[in-house]
């Protein structure tokens, strides 16, 4: 199983281990303290960096600049149409990915046989880069929202699908053993012993997976050149006239956009499996 | 002990002769490359060219060089090497920025805290979307694409490398201080090896993302590399040179994977015997 290090330890999430702690409102008030005062100083170094204008500011616009043309961007429904563009295919595409390869998953991680006929096969495909496929696709499906969801689903399929792998390989064999002496059979092992000791690593899998689509969604729009979307957005600024404080705008704001959803992702993992990070013992 | 036994006993209750277990690894990948070949020619589909084509054109491109060149087409040396070359320069200079930094980062508490939404934040940037910037930053030679790859597979390194940092056993930290064992001793000692593992996870994560961004790189404003001959292809409308080139990443990013396995159980081998672990595949 070694060579699906793919597969996070959904205990390892940077930042994580903390919280459980205790809820000391203190301490959160304090880390909340320290997670704006480091916005603040990253914002701060920017700017000052941009200020030296060692590099024109018409190539490498300041970061005060680059901050007020996110503020009007977010304002401009031009741009929110872009935005939602972008997020659309993002959330088909991963639903699709998930859809296809939890299944999957499941049921070449319960048979080692179907495992160890199938893995070669996956570490093969699983390299092939889904940009290298954009040319492909849009030869296929044009350079509109159904390209972009079949490359989005393509990059998403892989971390969902090692995770679900690695989640149901890994549950506790005394478990199933036990369960098996009780006469349960093998569907009712899978749902009451294997899913939800496999359903953390599935999650894992799902915010990997979210944070690649994004980043996918957007360079397929921008590779493509698509017609809609923010990928389409920053190549279209990029390209009349360079307004690079645009560029920046559109893709900060994309930074935004993926760190918000890991967090939100990040959250829900916490709500729903909380359980597993306070008696887990270390595997 | 026991379970290790019994899962054993229950998931290969004979040994595979050598015949059999080839075929249970390879048989459905050689089974489908032949309905796909039989499905291709049936079909006579522009866009999914048989693989025996892929492969014969494979061999034109790549291997029609003279001898004294190891059968070596021009292509190779203006395409694939440069490509590799990027690729490997690019995820260098990630590794050689990212683990001192996370190692830096990772000691402290209060300056975790502080840079993570940054951190969150960089990564979350696509890397797609700052190929203008870096274009007008450092024009469009190989620089550009190096810095490209190594911005965008610097985050799983960084961010492994400041987790593995944290997870030190402060048992052992606080026995390294008790002993008073100098500061570069229990760098190398403690908090390295303790990280490693995460750190080489992180790397590996990274190198899989450096050939996206390597792609990535050379498909915008490039005269030269594998992603340019991909799109290049694309454009004059040449399905199986398309081909050729997925087929060719496929190759290297899994011999890549596979290169970086065999390092990393070299260098970790201790770790997986410590913890009482073997590898199952």
């Amino acid at each position: 199983m070694s060579d699906l290090s793919g597969a996070a330890d959904p205990r390892a999430g940077f930042g994580q281990a903390r919280s459980f702690a205790g809820p000391h409102l203190l301490s959160h008030a304090a880390t909340a303290f320290r997670v704006v005062f480091g916005i603040f100083i990253f914002f701060l170094i920017l700017e000052s960096v941009t200020r030296l204008e060692l590099v024109p500011p018409i190539y490498l616009p300041r970061a005060s600049t680059v901050v007020r043309r996110m503020v009007e961007l977010l304002l401009d429904p031009k741009f929110l149409s872009h935005v939602g563009a972008t997020l659309h295919a993002w959330a088909v595409g991963l639903a699709l990915a998930t859809l296809i390869s939890v299944p999957i998953g499941i049921l070449i991680g319960t048979s080692e046989l179907a495992y160890k006929m199938t893995s070669p096969l996956i570490e093969f495909m699983r390299p092939i880069p889904s940009v290298a496929l954009i040319p492909l696709g849009i030869l296929l499906w044009g350079q509109g929202f159904s390209m972009k969801v079949i490359l989005v689903a393509y990059a998403a399929t892989w971390p969902i699908l090692f995770n679900t792998l690695y989640g149901v390989h890994d549950v506790d064999p005394i478990a199933v053993q036990t369960a098996r002496c009780f006469g349960l059979k093998q569907a009712a092992i899978l749902r009451r012993i294997s899913l939800p000791s496999a359903a953390p690593f599935i999650f894992t899998g799902i915010r990997i997976s979210a944070a690649i689509a994004l980043i996918v969604v957007i360079g397929a729009e921008l590779l493509a050149s698509s017609d809609s979307g923010i990928g389409s957005y920053i190549l279209f600024v990029s390209s009349n006239g360079g307004q690079m404080d645009s560029v920046l705008a559109g893709a900060a704001i994309a930074g935004i956009i993926g760190a918000l959803i890991n967090s939100a992702l990040g959250l829900i993992d916490r709500r729903l499996f909380g359980w597993r990070y306070l008696g887990a013992t270390p595997s | 002990m026991s379970t290790e036994r019994i899962r054993i006993d229950r998931r290969s209750p004979r040994p595979f002769s050598a015949i059999q277990s080839f075929a249970v690894r390879y048989g459905l990948g050689i089974a489908l490359v032949i309905v796909w070949e039989y499905a291709a020619r049936k079909a006579g589909s522009i866009f999914f060219p048989a693989p025996s084509e892929i492969l014969h054109r494979a061999a034109t491109l790549w291997l029609s060089g003279p001898p004294q060149r190891l059968f070596l087409s021009d292509s190779v040396f203006q395409d694939v090497i440069p490509s590799l070359f990027r690729l490997l320069g690019g995820w260098a200079l990630a590794v050689l920025i990212g683990v001192p930094l996370g190692i830096l980062i990772g000691r402290s508490r209060n300056l975790c805290d502080l840079v993570n939404p940054a951190l969150q934040f960089l990564r979350a940037i696509p890397g797609p979307a700052l190929i203008p910037i870096f274009i007008i930053l450092l024009g469009t030679e190989s620089t550009m694409r190096v810095t490209l790859i190594a911005f965008g597979s610097v985050w799983p390194i960084l961010l492994n490398t400041i987790e593995g940092t944290r997870t030190v056993d402060p048992v052992q930290l606080d026995t390294v201080q008790a002993f008073r064992i100098p500061r570069h001793a229990r760098l190398w000692r403690i908090v390295l090896p303790a990280a490693l593992p995460k750190i080489f996870a992180g790397m590996r994560v990274s190198l899989a993302l450096a050939v996206i961004l390597m792609v990535v790189s050379e498909l915008v404003a490039s005269t030269s590399g594998i992603g340019y001959r991909i799109q290049n292809a694309q454009i004059m409308f040449l399905l199986t040179d398309m081909w050729c080139g997925i087929v060719l990443l496929a190759l290297i990013g899994y011999t890549l994977n596979w290169l970086f396995l065999k390092f990393e159980g070299r260098v970790l081998g201790w770790h997986r015997g410590a913890r009482g672990r073997t590898a199952t595949s």
